[in-house]
């Protein structure tokens, strides 16, 4: 009898103890605005999710030590929760579950990639979360009608249509024959669908249209293809592992275009992997040092760039940037919604309009900003071989000229 | 549908020596899998992670400023000894038992070796640079990288290597041997324990000369092993265990398949290609068994 007692007083007393301190996770405690965020920090998302997880902590301490945020009359700080979702949709998935319905939280930040985003929204939207991501840029995303989704970057259809247009620009106006290969992913293939519209709008044509298989590290076919057909721009969209494979083996088979243009350059670490091979490739970017947007919190690209090489070691990706970027919009929206209501936090969400270092922001009906170009650099390299991405599109950020046509291989 | 391929024999002569060149790397990963599997009775799914690794052997090899063609001798020492560190950990209590318990085994394996890789390499695409530049044929049409002639070459150094030292040497003919009857080997004084992690470790080293190469000639990544997996599975599932010649020609034959697919049909079905030609090669060995089968009855 005694012993039953002690057991039924000590469970007890663990579930009391349990649950008060999972209520002092919830959402906002004390004068703590408490975010969630699943994060790839192992698997093969793990060094973008690392990125991600720099960018968040790197605004977070910020925006605390500049005064936090006010809310009637009030300053708080704001505070992340993260797990580790292991680059899995899943576990993605059910982790936002349980930041939501066990760790009370109320606002949560997007994990990497527009795989994982995917399979998070439909929880945050069950539960009325509001979401701010910065990593995940399908089109898909943003036609599903979520209402509580928000995206600081631009949608994937937008990353190489500016490439297109470029050609077509220098070659005056008249239309021009493009090579496409692209990764069988969703987030290449919306990059894909993006550079048709502007093939449609601008009269140009499609010579090849390949799609890279997942496994595939060789598209010496498609290069082959290339050599025959003699397009003047080609585009090749595949992650890290597509960005590195063309390179290599663009300048293997020296496969001589006017204009290469691609994604994932800057991830793929492509300038100090392929040093002078890699040159006159254009790349498509979220974000640039030296862009000229300015923000009170990290004044202007070349401040954010500096202050956080200074802090990681690293010059920071544009997925460190727009990381950043997201819990700025956060604090901007707490700040106009006076409150920590959800709806009343969402409708400031969605009339947020304002600059960041990271560009403008403005959402539209489907969550994705709407205000932001895509940037084009080209890595251009001196005569030592050391090389840089340099801005050269649009040309109102740009810093240096585009070099058109691309020298032949038997030129350099 | 595209016929290009047709229109310009040039494409043709190139898809050819492309798949060639590109079968006889894969052939090197597959003899080292119809070796374990026709010595031990064990389908390693961890085949390509083994690659990876020896692929990242040659990378940090690059990375500390020594040429990556040296992993081709570094990358088959280490792996061997990793070979035989993980047969004599894991693989000799699943090798007499059944081949369901090996396959699990070795998958449990792969999945160690992609996490345990992710954790100490990253997870970036990496690639090391040979800069050995490229040899152009036929008046400039068909273009050959010179890193994937020295992957063939090396490929088939370290076969032929392999085949003399498996006819000549004492443990070369008792690990034919225990292929042939293990028990009987047993009776007749091999040491049948130390033939398998002989045999294991001799698979690993070839990964490794195939993963140093692939260093060399594609980009490598903790998570894509699997493919090289797959593909010597089936270069083995077509030639059959313990046939070089046959395993060489398959590889040859697959990349060449491979290519020609890949033009006429579109990139995107590539490997469904290859997948649809390993079906009709099965059905078409049933079909032939079956025939005999009915003369014996």
């Amino acid at each position: 009898m005694k012993i039953n007692k002690i057991i039924v007083s000590f469970i007890s007393a663990a579930v009391i103890l349990l649950s008060t301190s999972v209520a002092s996770f919830a959402k906002v405690v004390g004068d703590k605005i408490v975010l969630g965020a699943a994060i790839s920090l192992t698997g093969k998302y793990s060094s973008n999710g690392v990125h991600t997880q720099n960018g968040y902590n790197m605004a977070v301490d910020r925006i605390n030590s500049m005064g936090g945020v006010k809310v009637g009359g009030k300053t708080y700080k704001f505070d992340i929760i993260y797990y580790d979702d292991e680059s899995n949709p899943k576990r993605a998935a059910q982790l936002a579950e349980r930041l939501i319905s066990q760790d009370g939280v109320e606002f949560m930040l997007g994990p990497y990639s527009s795989g994982l985003t995917k399979a998070i929204a439909p929880v945050t939207e069950k539960y009325g979360v509001p979401m701010v991501e910065a990593n995940g840029a399908s089109r898909s995303l943003f036609t599903k009608g979520y209402k509580y989704l928000f995206a600081v970057l631009a949608p994937a259809n937008l990353y190489l249509d500016v490439a297109i247009d470029l050609a077509v620009e220098k070659n005056n106006g008249k239309g021009v024959t493009v090579a496409m290969a692209f990764e069988q992913d969703a987030f290449s293939q919306d990059v894909r669908l993006g550079v048709l519209d502007a093939i449609k709008r601008t009269g140009s044509k499609k010579v090849i249209d390949d799609k890279l298989p997942k496994e595939l590290n060789d598209m010496a076919a498609t290069l082959v293809k290339v050599k025959q057909m003699k397009p003047d721009v080609l585009v090749v969209s595949g992650h890290t592992k597509g960005a590195l494979t063309a390179i290599r083996q663009i300048s293997e088979m020296k496969v001589d275009v006017p204009m290469l243009a691609m994604t994932h350059c800057d991830a793929a670490k492509l300038s100090k992997q392929h040093g002078k091979n890699s040159q006159y490739a254009l790349c498509a970017s979220q974000w640039h040092k030296t862009l000229t947007y300015k923000d009170d919190f990290f004044k202007d690209g070349m401040t954010y760039d500096a202050d956080f090489t200074k802090e990681f070691g690293y010059a920071p990706p544009y997925q460190a940037a727009e990381s950043s970027a997201a819990l700025l919009v956060f604090k901007d929206a707490f700040e106009r919604a006076n409150s920590f209501d959800q709806k009343k936090v969402r409708d400031a969400l969605a009339a947020t309009n304002m600059q960041t270092f990271y560009g403008n922001i403005k959402f539209a009906e489907g969550g994705q900003n709407v205000d932001k170009p895509m940037v084009l650099f080209q890595v251009m390299c001196d005569d030592g071989g050391k090389c840089e991405n340099k801005v050269v599109a649009p040309t109102k950020w740009a810093s240096a000229k585009l070099i058109h046509p691309i020298p032949s291989w038997s030129q350099r | 549908m595209d016929f290009m391929v047709f229109q310009y024999p040039m494409i043709s002569v190139q898809a050819c020596l492309d798949g060639i060149l590109l079968g006889i790397l894969f052939a090197l990963i597959a003899y080292g899998m119809a070796l374990q599997w026709g010595v031990m009775n064990i389908i390693n799914i961890a085949q390509g992670d083994l690659v990876i690794l020896g692929g990242y052997i040659a990378y940090f090899m690059y990375l500390y400023g020594i040429h990556p063609a040296w992993g081709v001798i570094v990358s088959p020492i280490i792996m061997f000894f990793v070979g035989i560190a993980i047969y004599k950990l894991v693989i000799n209590k699943v090798v007499d038992r059944d081949l369901f318990i090996s396959i699990l085994a070795t998958f449990g394996i792969s999945i160690l070796f992609m996490q345990l890789m992710n954790f100490a390499f990253g997870a970036d695409v990496v690639l090391a640079n040979s800069d050995y530049g490229t040899t152009m044929l036929f008046n400039n049409n068909v273009v050959l990288p010179n890193s994937k002639i020295f992957s063939a070459f090396i490929s088939i150094l370290f076969a032929i290597c392999l085949v003399i030292y498996m006819k000549k040497s004492k443990l070369g003919r008792a690990i034919r041997a225990t292929a042939q009857n293990a028990r009987a080997a047993k009776i007749l004084g091999v040491d049948t324990e130390k033939v398998y992690a002989a045999t294991f470790g001799i698979n690993a080293a070839l990964c490794g000369v195939a993963g140093a190469l692939i260093s060399i000639t594609f980009t490598i990544h903790p998570y894509m092993g699997l493919p090289y997996t797959i593909r010597s599975f089936m270069i083995v599932i077509v030639a059959g265990l313990g046939n070089l010649p046959g395993v060489a020609m398959s590889g040859m034959g697959l990349g060449v398949f491979e290519e020609f697919a890949d033009y006429i049909l579109g990139t995107e079905f590539r490997i469904g290609s290859v997948f649809l030609l390993l079906v009709l090669i099965l059905v078409y060995r049933r079909f032939k068994l079956s025939r005999k089968r009915e003369y014996l009855k």
